[in-house]
């Protein structure tokens, strides 16, 4: 098992403000109402910064970057 | 330096300290009323909404700082932190205090909103409709420059701008497409008997 970052949206708090999706265009769509749609997969290495203005920008703190463990090939 | 050299600073940085805390709640609104264009994106204004209030608060520490060191006045330290306590025009300077602590709670808590919840900061951040006018009380009562021309050019700018941009917000419904939709399904979640 490795570790990987990932992003969670907490739909309760989410009130649409868009801004994630501006600033990581990346991983972060927005549906036909504003509200965001988080690319499946852990967030690429490179766009951890990013990744963190992100959760920092949220009006509303209803974004999260976490460590979550990770399955790979090499661990059975 | 020279009495003359402090005097200005104090007088130059809290006219300046008007203009960008003016800025500051004008952007506030803007951020809160989800305004955007092609060329301006959302994230530009809660950014500017946040670098300005932090470049405001080098501008109070200085027009703080420069008054209380002049020794014409010879303020003293308390009296940048307790309210009403200068001899020295006692209304109207702590009112500029009251203003200042009011605007480094809302600093603070915004520092640390991950930690205190957004509730909490959400509420401590209203205080910024307390906060703005009575500095801009301050201002007119207090300021050597309050009766001259290009201040109240400035002031009416400055107070003109919020006053638009308050009134606007009051206007507009929320900017939250699925507002009362939320509302509805968080009155029904906490009207559950089970709950």
């Amino acid at each position: 098992m490795r570790t990987a970052l990932r992003l969670s949206i907490d739909r309760i708090k989410c009130d649409g403000h868009g801004l994630c999706a501006e600033l990581l265009p990346e991983i972060i769509r927005l549906d036909d109402w504003g509200y965001p749609i988080i690319a499946a997969g852990p967030v690429p290495e490179g766009l951890a910064p990013l990744a963190q203005r992100a959760v920092a920008s949220c009006p509303v703190l209803a974004l999260a970057l976490a460590l979550a463990l990770q399955p790979t090939a090499a661990s059975k | 330096m020279s009495d003359t050299l402090l005097w200005y600073t104090t007088r130059g940085a809290g006219a300046v300290s008007l203009i960008l805390l003016s800025g500051v709640v004008v952007l506030g609104v803007l951020s809160a009323l989800r305004v955007q264009s092609a060329g301006w994106p959302k994230f530009l204004t809660t950014g500017l909404h946040r670098n300005i209030a932090l470049m405001a608060m080098v501008f109070l520490a200085l027009h703080i700082v420069t008054a209380i060191v002049d020794p014409f006045t010879h303020l003293g330290w308390l009296t940048a932190v307790v309210p009403f306590s200068s001899y020295y025009r006692t209304l109207w300077l702590g009112l500029g205090t009251i203003a200042f602590e009011l605007l480094v709670a809302i600093v603070a808590t915004s520092l640390v909103r991950g930690l205190i919840g957004q509730g909490a900061w959400r509420a401590v951040h209203w205080l910024a409709y307390a906060s703005w006018p009575v500095a801009v009380i301050h201002g007119f009562g207090t300021g050597t420059d309050a009766l001259s021309g290009w201040f109240m050019v400035l002031s009416i700018v400055c107070v003109g701008s919020v006053a638009v941009a308050v009134v606007y917000r009051l206007g507009q419904g929320s900017a939250d497409p699925l507002a009362s939709a939320r509302s509805d399904f968080r009155a029904r979640v906490a009207r559950r008997p089970d709950r």
